[in-house]
């Protein structure tokens, strides 16, 4: 589950958060929206921001601002809902996750790939795949399956509306 | 290929056997009605025939040994009896259990069943080493299309000397269909010259029947001989209606008359029959005759027609449920056109809007309408049930259903088959007395259970009433002071009272039986129900019996609802919980020192504050608005700020992510495309008493 099953050349799609660039695997992305309005869901935690329309059926949307312990996202112009699949408790449900911007389509070889460091990052461990190296950059690869586990939603409902700190080497 | 045809065996042999099991249990009733035993017998025949067609030989043959004991019955060889409904129901379930492709440890099971059947037979069948005869070969092959013959019988003159009677014939005829006759009476002479021991009448008839042209003619068989006998098939029941043929045609094909003077009286534009008999050319008896077949074949085939067109068609369910989703979202796109066309006041435009609208309305009604399905699909499972359940316990019951026709959405109806059993099993458990405690309170010793359905308005109400000893209001007072439910002296209404027995852990029942009394049912059942957004009440009188009445909805996809906003968020509350909806000032809530409770018409209604309880920020508007609920009896107002109004409400569920949130039981998608969440009043009251009993 780390950057050792990573062997082939493989498509991502780079998304910013704050000044940090992510990556995630193509295939769990089904598309990309413009911000639009978001209704809330009471008494559910801060970072799950509540529902859209996505042409006739209701989608959660997650801020992963918030989500990876960064402030609440301000909508800017650049602001996107990615909307990925993701594998919950046996099934295949969809959700959207707001970003700050949504930056291309790149190839990573398996070479370009690291295993995740094991302390030094602002996030959790367990949701990187790997650390991709682009030019002079890293990219974090994240494993989208694991940051919205039914643990990490379940968590999330018992604690409430609490802010939560999800970093542990923070 | 194979896999394929038995599935639809497999789905066949289920409608059979609960059809089987539904006149076992009614002949159990009425062991004398033929009919009931001749659906047992087809049931079975059926099942053994096609079986052995599709490769289920083991089912094929141990069907055969139940059919062979029915066979006897069906011949009034043998009784029905308790014992013989038994062992059939018990060969019924073993038939499944093969169905469900059990393994072959189930074996000796059917051993002991077909052993038990053998003994059953009466003794002379045995010794005359007694076997079915293969069914017939037309028996496979189904039913047999129905064919409409013509018979012309012209009996010998001297017919009556050889001792047949052509009425007992022409009776013998009747048995095998649709049938209709005419004398033809022509060749009667004058009085002066009638031999009355001779027969001077013939007949045409016209027999529509799906028993061959063998059966016709074994009717004939002693008199063919000597008499004229023409028996033609007229219409062979493989065209699907139309007009028939002209009557000139049929007195042509019948040899009546010739064409050419048919042509030349068609040129005459008469009405062909009276310028037949006008003309002499044919008798009237014939042209009668003519009129009559004319009439019995259109008859025939109107009729084909008809059953054709109510033939039913198997759909995967995958299929309806689709249907309801796209329905759904037009339902949506369609509000959406009507808001737009409202606001560009364009007429033409609010035109083609308003008709989509009545269309979108239709197509919606009758979409959902496919999905209903009548709740006497789960009502006759239950006659096994009762039957099963009151011996175990050593209850005499009979279970009385009514309404069986009331339909519901088959969701629902899934869904509702496991709290009902419950509620039964509670009735005949703790409800219906021993038969010895009966006789004594002056009761008929055998209890009854009646299971009701019936519509009301957009809801469906089900029964179920016992005429046991009820609820026992001292020992439940008892339990809820002892739970802590209820403060020893507060009196509540006794419909409040009972309904705490649907607490979780809530038993009165002195000792657990295999059944009942673990005080985890009727908590389980009043969940079910209300995932079904539905209510449920208790009604009792001690000594009398117990009412449970379960009010649900028609469907669960698409249903009425009020909507009204908080702040910038709308929230739709099902219309089926509210009854009205009142103002709340600034001045009322002062009145009420903190506490929240509204005076309506002098009743004091509590309220829940939805801007608090879900934390949502900003200022309430100087007059909100209380929208007023009433569940299992209790009142209880939700304050928003503004009511809207009422709205159809196609129901989307909130993803997964959202499964566990309280008080929201889903979302919608409003005209303008916005997200909608729908309330769910029964869990916002209890989440509210939750956290005030805290």
């Amino acid at each position: 589950m780390s950057a050792a099953s990573i062997t082939e050349t493989g498509q991502y799609l780079t998304f910013q958060l704050d000044e940090e660039v992510f990556a995630l695997d193509i295939s769990t992305v089904r598309e990309v929206l413009d911000f639009t309005k978001i209704t809330k869901v009471p008494q559910t935690p801060d970072f799950m921001l509540g529902v859209i329309n996505l042409r006739g059926s209701v989608m959660p949307v997650v801020d992963m601002r918030l989500k990876f312990g960064l402030s609440k996202t301000e909508p800017t112009v650049n602001t996107c809902i990615i909307i990925v699949e993701i594998e919950l408790d046996g099934e295949i449900t969809m959700l959207g996750a707001l970003v700050d911007s949504v930056q291309e389509v790149m190839e990573l070889d398996a070479d370009q790939i690291e295993p995740p460091p094991r302390i030094g990052t602002r996030l959790n461990t367990r949701f990187i795949k790997g650390m991709g190296k682009q030019d002079d950059r890293f990219l974090i690869i994240i494993e989208i399956d694991k940051v919205f586990s039914v643990e990490e939603l379940a968590i999330a409902q018992e604690m409430g509306g609490e802010q939560m700190d999800l970093a542990e080497n923070a | 290929m194979k896999d394929k045809n038995q599935e639809a065996y497999r789905e066949e042999a289920q409608e059979l056997l609960a059809e089987l099991e539904e006149s076992l249990l009614a002949l159990e009733q009425s062991p004398e009605d033929d009919g009931l035993i001749g659906r047992v017998f087809r049931a079975l025949h059926t099942i053994k025939g096609s079986g052995a067609m599709f490769g289920f030989e083991d089912i094929a043959s141990f069907t055969h040994e139940v059919e062979t004991v029915f066979d006897l019955v069906r011949d009034g060889k043998m009784a029905v009896t308790r014992e013989l409904v038994d062992l059939s129901l018990a060969a019924r379930d073993e038939i499944r259990a093969m169905l469900d492709g059990s393994g072959p440890e189930e074996a000796p099971t059917k051993q002991e069943i077909i052993a038990a059947l053998r003994a059953l037979l009466p003794q002379a069948a045995i010794e005359a080493g007694f076997v079915l005869p293969p069914p017939p070969p037309q028996d496979n092959s189904g039913a047999g299309a129905a064919v409409t013959y013509r018979i012309r019988f012209r009996p010998a003159a001297d017919i009556f000397l050889t001792g047949a009677t052509p009425l007992h014939l022409l009776n013998e005829l009747r048995q095998l269909g649709d049938f209709n006759v005419v004398a033809q009476t022509e060749a009667i002479p004058l009085l002066a010259d009638i031999n009355p021991e001779h027969c001077h009448t013939s007949w045409d008839i016209f027999l529509t029947t799906s028993r061959g042209f063998d059966a016709i003619a074994d009717v004939f068989i002693f008199v063919a001989d000597d008499s004229e006998l023409d028996i033609q098939v007229i219409d062979d029941g493989s065209e699907a209606g139309g007009d028939y043929k002209r009557l000139g045609e049929i007195l042509v094909e019948r040899g009546d008359l010739d064409v050419d003077s048919l042509n030349r009286l068609l040129a005459q534009r008469q009405l062909i029959g009276e310028a037949l008999i006008g003309t002499g050319l044919v008798g009237g008896d014939q042209v009668h005759s003519a009129l009559v077949e004319q009439r019995h074949v259109r008859a025939a085939q109107k009729k084909r027609l008809e059953t054709e067109a109510s033939a039913s068609i198997r759909v995967p369910s995958a299929k309806l449920d689709q249907l309801v989703d796209l329905v759904g979202e037009l339902v949506t796109v369609q509000a959406r056109l009507s808001q737009t066309a409202i606001n560009f006041q364009d007429p033409q435009l609010l035109a083609i809007a308003e008709e989509v609208e009545r269309l979108t309305g239709d197509l919606r009604d009758n979409a959902l309408n496919i999905r209903m399905l009548p709740i006497g699909t789960i009502f006759s499972k239950f006659q096994r049930l009762v039957r099963d359940l009151a011996a175990e316990l050593g209850r005499d019951v009979d279970l009385i259903t009514a309404g069986a026709e009331t339909e519901l959405d088959k969701t629902v109806l899934e869904r509702l088959n496991d709290p009902l059993v419950h509620l039964l099993r509670n009735s005949i458990d703790h409800g219906i007395e021993p038969p010895e405690a009966r006789l004594q309170a002056g009761k008929p010793k055998r209890g009854r259970i009646s299971l009701t359905a019936s519509h009301s308005g957009a809801q469906v109400l089900i029964r179920v009433h016992d005429d046991g000893g009820g609820l026992d209001r001292e020992a439940i007072r008892a339990k809820a002071v002892d739970l802590g439910c209820l403060a020893p002296d507060v009196e509540i209404p006794d419909k409040e009272l009972f309904s705490l027995i649907m607490s979780p852990g809530f038993s009165t029942a002195k000792e657990i039986t295999n059944v009942s009394g673990r005080g985890v049912g009727m908590d389980v059942v009043k969940k079910a129900i209300e995932a079904l957004r539905g209510t449920i009440e208790i009604d009792s009188q001690k000594g009398a019996g117990t009412t449970i009445t379960i009010k649900l909805p028609l469907t669960l996809a698409i249903i009425e609802g009020l909507l009204v906003t908080i702040e910038n968020d709308y929230f739709v509350v099902p219309l089926s919980v509210v009854t009205e909806c009142v103002e709340l000032t600034r001045a009322d809530v002062a009145r009420a020192n903190g506490h929240k409770i509204a005076r309506v018409r002098n009743e004091i209604v509590p309220y829940i504050h939805l801007r608090e309880r879900f934390d949502i920020e900003g200022h309430p508007p100087a007059i909100e608005q209380i929208v007023i609920t009433e569940m299992n009896g209790s009142r209880v107002g939700l304050v928003v700020d503004q009511v809207i109004g009422e709205q159809q409400t196609v129901i989307k569920s909130l993803s997964r992510v959202y499964r566990s949130v309280a008080g929201i039981s889903g979302a919608t998608l409003l005209g303008d495309g916005t997200v909608a969440l729908i309330l769910d009043a029964p869990q916002l009251v209890q989440g509210q008493a939750a956290e005030l009993a805290n």
